[in-house]
């Protein structure tokens, strides 16, 4: 017996001591493998008288379950060694960069005009467009502002030298025996005669879209954008006009406290005709809107221009100007998205400058919703 | 327009001031532009006297003036000026005022030795003209002490903006009218005692263009002298905005902005033969009073007599006749011109004159005689001489229009109730005849007045527009429907897929230069006849040059990597002359994929691949049918020939084009390849059938796993991949899933002339799984499918 309490020391010892994986298994094999010494000492039990054995076995059991037990933890501790040395191999500087992914963006004027139709279809204003490449019977003459109208001048257009197509609109009285010149739309009205003539009345919609001003200076790009509004149903009056605008700008400013000024003015296409100019306040330098612009330090800007449709757009729009009548108004989009969102140059705007997109544009995922808010915070 | 305060209470009792009126303005419809009030720069300008007068001690033409200025001991002043006298009245600025020509502040200083404390002034240095010869002599009467701002009158000066609707606003006395009428004081009508000719018009005049011009009155006055205007005239022409030239100019000057009525002078002496509007002569020409030359033609009213045109009619006057300081006889025209006469005239000549505002937009019909009445007093007045009867040919059109008006039209169509009382009252006020029955006569000179919506707008613009109530729209009832077409849909569903993929949206200019647009023309351009510069002249066919000069500008400002993307249309022409405006969206990638890294060394460029990649997601976003395009080459010519292709639904319908840019195309736009680009032709997407419905195809995931086969074909090495790629996908529909390509492999092993393309096909079983017959006769039928196209199974 104390022979086995020899061999059993002497393994475990050896087993302690074995340096890797490979003297491991040699031990493995020299005690427990077929030809192993613990593993001939099981095999002298088969000869034993029953007496002894039943005095040895359990000495011979207990030492190679000992020598088992001290390899399995011998290798279980080279390989949690072998583990770490190797995930400490692989070991990473996790300071360095991720791959980065391109951060795109949508343009200003785009977001605005998504949130203008957000805003406008809970007021159940459908979006309705227009060519921009007009004639000058739809951009003029069915708006009211026949061939030599001073207010044509005051439009600065842009013309192409090509005729207008024949024949279109069939009842334009005006037209007949003058040349019709195709033009760049100088303003989204057009596209009030367009829908009035193809879908009849009543309507409400908005009209976004491109316009052209032969000018260029700080404040004005020879193309910007506009959205018309147009109501046509019956009984309604400026009212109305007063309630949409106000609607319209409080819920795109997010501010209650939007306050309009309306000035009595003149456009041809309505009568009567009303400017909007909107109070401000001056903070850090910049104009803030809100407040009425009578109280001090405040001051009144001039937003848009608006009116009751003039009854004789209506009756060019093939409507019966007697049953049917209504409002419209036009306003810069660039201009609002300035106001709101804070650039100070339109002329950027057009230009493509990756900096200017990246900074002033909007995440995609900034889509104008009524439930999250149509505007998109900083 | 400007006019000043003291100019508009000539016309106006009203106590209200500067800036009462200027609110009252803005409420009426008179947009107030601006307020200056001159007095702000006379601030310690003070009427004085000189008390005596002798010689400076050290400077030969410098004088020692001790100077009363109403307060205290007088002061010394040194002065240079040679009329400074003693006991002359002038104006004194003391220490401390601003002269308003320079801008220096007066101190009390020492001029060669001797103490000054202060200046007299002279006209220019007060701004008050160019005179500059001498100090400002005032009349012996005026009161010593007073400020001169006081004295001399000045009074604030308003800008305002007249809408072209109101001619009649464009004469200082209608806008008193209509602040009269909104409650700021008292209208004071102005009007002369005829004066009765003491002999006949010794000149003819008349109209032999009835049409152009309906009605020509004149008179001549006979000795007059034409000097300069009289100080209060200058004063009012000058706060105006219109430089005093002589008395006769002057005047008719006054009587347009005065009462909006636009008159002209002729030097008598000048005139042969008979004064007449006619037509002018195609290639008349004339020298205006702009000293520029004008050639005419037949659709233009001029005045002429038998030597040739003196006048371009309501628009300017001609030199040769125009009245100067040696007149002594002068002919006065006040005419009514056609508007739409003016209008043309002005438009085709690009001559612009205060005289042709006003006539374009319609003068009051029913002023002729009163202004030439007006005009002859002013001239009596100041020039002396003697006048002749009036000659009147033909008669201006006065037809008043009577309309029906119903008040209750104030609150449907204005939305405020106004009661008739006070809507009588107020068209009364604005001069309009309104009958127990409410029928409406507007005054001559409102042009404007065509229906009972003009008369709202008077009613309500005076009662003012901020106490219109705002009134709810009816909300409308059922369902809301989106408002979005499907186009405006597709546009944001395809802009917001991009802007997520890392492309970063541009708005580019609409029109570009020419030689751009030629570039990437498949026909006709639409060009501007009047371009604001020859980069601005043509419309764009495409989106793409746009794009590339924002890449190239990006690229000059140091950017590395360049993404854009615009949505957007395409200019093209229609038929018959029509525009034919194509949804479009464009992609450009430019410069580096990725920068240089730690990870991948060096940078990385984009290819065509990448231009691929872009167009297929965003054909996906738009709802094009993706998986059935096929890639077809000819992208066009400002493609690379073999790096770009079309993807096309069909043979003919091309949804986008894609691939690397043609050097050719970089270089025109100056900029460093490569570049891709995309262009993605939106309104050539069908519609989704049936608009589409809510719920989706049933479906449910299959209960057996899907098995992968792997083939590898040699086929023709033109062949393009795809289309062995579908013909395999269509070999067998019902079992194949997916397929793939792993490798497209040339070399070693692959004859020349051909090349190994490797497919991963994933078959998916239905209700049970693939017997080894089946998986057999699955193969068979993909590789005689791509056996049709020449492609051998690799052994």
């Amino acid at each position: 017996m104390e022979d086995y309490r020899t061999l059993e020391d002497q393994a475990r010892e050896r087993i302690a001591a074995a340096a890797d994986l490979s003297a491991l298994e040699a031990l493995r094999v020299e005690y427990l493998g077929k030809q192993g010494s613990v593993s001939a000492l099981l095999k002298t039990l088969g000869a034993m008288a029953p007496e002894e054995r039943q005095e040895k076995a359990p000495a011979i059991q207990a030492l190679r379950q000992s020598v088992f037990d001290a390899l399995a933890a011998r290798k279980a501790e080279m390989e949690a060694a072998e583990l770490e040395q190797r995930l400490a191999a692989e070991t990473l500087d996790l300071s360095l960069p991720a791959p980065e992914m391109p951060k795109g963006s949508v343009h200003p004027v785009s977001q605005v005009m998504d949130e203008l139709a957000e805003i406008f279809a809970d007021l159940g204003f459908a979006v309705a467009t227009g060519p921009e490449i007009e004639d000058d019977w739809h951009n003029f003459t069915a708006l009211n502002m026949p061939e030599s109208h001073p207010a044509r001048a005051m439009h600065d257009t842009f013309y192409f030298p090509d005729a207008a197509p024949e024949g279109e609109p069939a009842s334009s009285s005006a037209a007949v025996g003058q040349k019709r010149r195709m033009l760049l739309r100088t303003h989204t009205s057009p596209v009030q005669v367009r829908t009035m003539m193809s879908q009849g009345a009543p309507v409400r919609i908005i009209a976004p879209g491109r316009v052209y001003r032969s000018d260029s200076d700080a404040t004005h790009t020879p193309m910007f954008h506009q959205i018309e509004g147009l109501m046509i149903d019956r009984g309604i009056h400026l009212g109305h006009l007063k309630w949409t605008l106000e609607t319209f700008l409080k819920a795109f400013f997010e501010r209650e406290d939007i306050v309009l000024r309306l000035r009595p003015s003149y456009f041809p296409f309505t009568e009567p005709s009303v400017e909007v100019d909107v109070g401000f306040a001056i903070e850090n330098g910049r104009r803030v809107l809100g407040g009425s612009g009578d109280e001090p330090g405040h001051g009144w800007m001039e937003l848009l221009g608006s009116g009751m449709v003039n009854r004789r757009v209506i009756e060019f729009s093939g409507l019966d100007p007697d049953e049917w009548q209504g409002f419209a108004f036009g306003v810069g989009v660039d201009r609002l998205a300035m106001l709101k969102y804070g650039m100070d140059d339109l002329r950027a705007f057009f230009d493509g400058d990756v900096r200017w997109l990246r900074h002033y544009g909007f995440s995609p995922f900034d889509q104008p919703t009524l439930s999250a808010g149509v505007g998109a915070r900083a | 327009m400007k006019f000043s305060l003291g100019w508009l209470k000539y016309f106006l009792e009203t106590e209200a001031s500067a800036a009462e009126i200027a609110g009252a303005l803005n409420r009426i419809g008179i947009e107030v532009e601006g307020i200056e009030d001159p007095a702000d720069k006379l601030v310690g300008f003070r009427v004085a006297e000189v008390l005596t007068a002798r010689p400076h001690p050290d400077a030969d033409k410098l004088q020692v003036l001790t100077v009363n200025t109403g307060e205290g001991e007088p002061l010394q002043v040194v002065c240079g000026a040679p009329n400074a006298r003693a006991g002359m009245k002038g104006v004194l600025g003391l220490a401390g005022a601003i002269v308003p020509a320079n801008g220096m502040e007066l101190r009390k200083s020492a001029i060669r030795g001797v103490e000054s404390n202060g200046m007299m002034c002279s006209v220019r240095e007060l701004q008050l003209g160019d005179e500059h010869e001498g100090i400002i002599e005032l009349p012996a009467d005026a009161p010593v002490g007073t400020s001169f701002a006081e004295y001399h009158g000045a009074s604030p000066v308003f800008d305002v903006a007249i809408t072209p609707n109101r001619p009649d606003c464009m004469g200082v006395m209608g806008i008193a009218r209509d602040l009269a009428a909104a409650g700021m004081g008292t209208f004071k009508p102005f009007s002369v005692e005829p004066v009765a000719g003491t002999f006949a018009c010794p000149i003819e005049i008349r109209t032999d263009d009835p049409e152009g011009c309906p009605a020509f009155y004149g008179r001549v006055i006979r000795g007059v002298k034409n000097g300069a205007s009289p100080e209060w005239m200058q004063q009012r022409l000058i706060a105006a905005g219109q430089r005093p030239i002589s008395a006769l100019v002057d005047m008719t000057n006054y009587l347009m902005l005065a009462f909006g009525r636009p008159a002209h002078a002729y030097d008598l002496a000048k005139l042969s033969g008979a004064l007449v509007a006619r037509r002018a002569k195609d290639g008349e020409q004339v020298l205006a009073l702009n000293e520029k030359t004008y050639t005419l033609d037949a659709e233009m009213t001029v005045i002429a007599d038998d030597s040739g045109v003196h006048d371009i009619a309501g628009i300017m006057g001609g030199e040769h006749s125009g009245v100067s300081e040696s007149t002594t006889d002068v002919l006065l025209e006040i005419a009514y011109f056609d508007p739409e006469r003016i209008g043309q005239t002005g438009r085709r000549l690009g001559l612009a004159s205060d005289a042709r505002t006003r006539f374009e937009r319609g003068v009051d019909p029913a002023f002729l005689d009163e202004g030439l009445e007006i005009l002859t007093a002013l001239i009596l007045k100041i020039c002396g001489g003697e006048a002749s009867e009036v000659v009147r040919a033909g008669s201006p059109p006065c037809e008043a229009k009577t309309i029906a008006y119903d008040p209750g039209l104030a609150e449907r169509l204005g939305g405020i109730a106004i009661s008739e009382e006070e809507q009588r009252r107020t068209l009364e006020m604005l001069e309009f005849e309104v009958s127990g029955d409410w029928r409406v006569t507007a005054p001559l000179r409102r042009h404007d007045i065509e229906g009972p919506a003009d008369i709202v707008e008077e009613v309500v613009r005076i009662h003012g527009l901020d106490s219109i109530e705002s009134v709810a729209l009816p909300r409308a009832d059922g369902v809301a429907r989106p408002t979005a077409t499907a186009e405006q849909a597709r546009e944001r569903r395809v802009r917001r897929a991009a802007a997520a993929r890392g492309l970063n949206e541009a708005v580019t200019w609409s029109f570009i230069p020419e030689a751009e647009a030629a570039h990437f023309a498949n026909g006709d351009l639409w060009k501007l006849e009047n371009p604001i510069s020859e980069d601005m002249k043509a419309m764009r066919p495409s989106l793409l040059p746009g794009l590339l000069s924002a890449a190239k500008r990006n690229a000059d400002r140091g950017a590395e990597g360049v993404r854009l993307f615009e949505v957007g249309r395409r200019y093209l022409r229609g038929q018959d002359g029509r525009s034919d405006e194509r949804p479009t969206v464009a992609v450009l990638l430019a410069g580096e994929k990725t920068p240089r890294g730690w990870a991948t060394g060096k940078a990385a460029a984009f290819d065509a691949f990448d231009a691929k990649a872009e167009a297929l997601a965003l054909l996906e976003a738009a709802g094009a049918p993706v998986a059935n395009l096929q890639v077809a080459g000819e992208a066009g010519e400002q493609f690379h020939p073999g790096q770009s292709a079309t993807l096309r639904l069909g043979p003919k319908n091309i949804l986008a084009r894609f691939g690397a840019l043609h050097p050719r195309t970089l270089e025109a736009f100056d900029i460093d390849g490569p570049v891709m680009a995309v262009e993605v032709f939106l309104d050539a997407i069908p519609a989704r059938k049936g608009g589409g419905a809510f719920a989706r195809p049933a479906y449910s995931p299959p209960a057996l796993q899907s098995v992968l086969r792997d083939f590898a074909f040699l086929v023709d090495a033109a062949l393009p991949a795809g289309d062995l790629l579908r013909a395999v996908r269509g070999a067998d529909k019902a079992n194949i899933a997916d397929a793939r390509i792993f490798d497209d492999f040339r070399g070693q092993g692959v004859p020349e002339g051909r090349k190994s393309l490797a497919i991963e096909v994933t078959l998916q079983p239905g209700e049970k799984s693939y017997t080894d017959a089946e998986l057999k006769a699955i193969s068979d039928r993909i590789v005689a499918a791509a056996g049709k196209l020449g492609a051998e199974l690799r052994g």
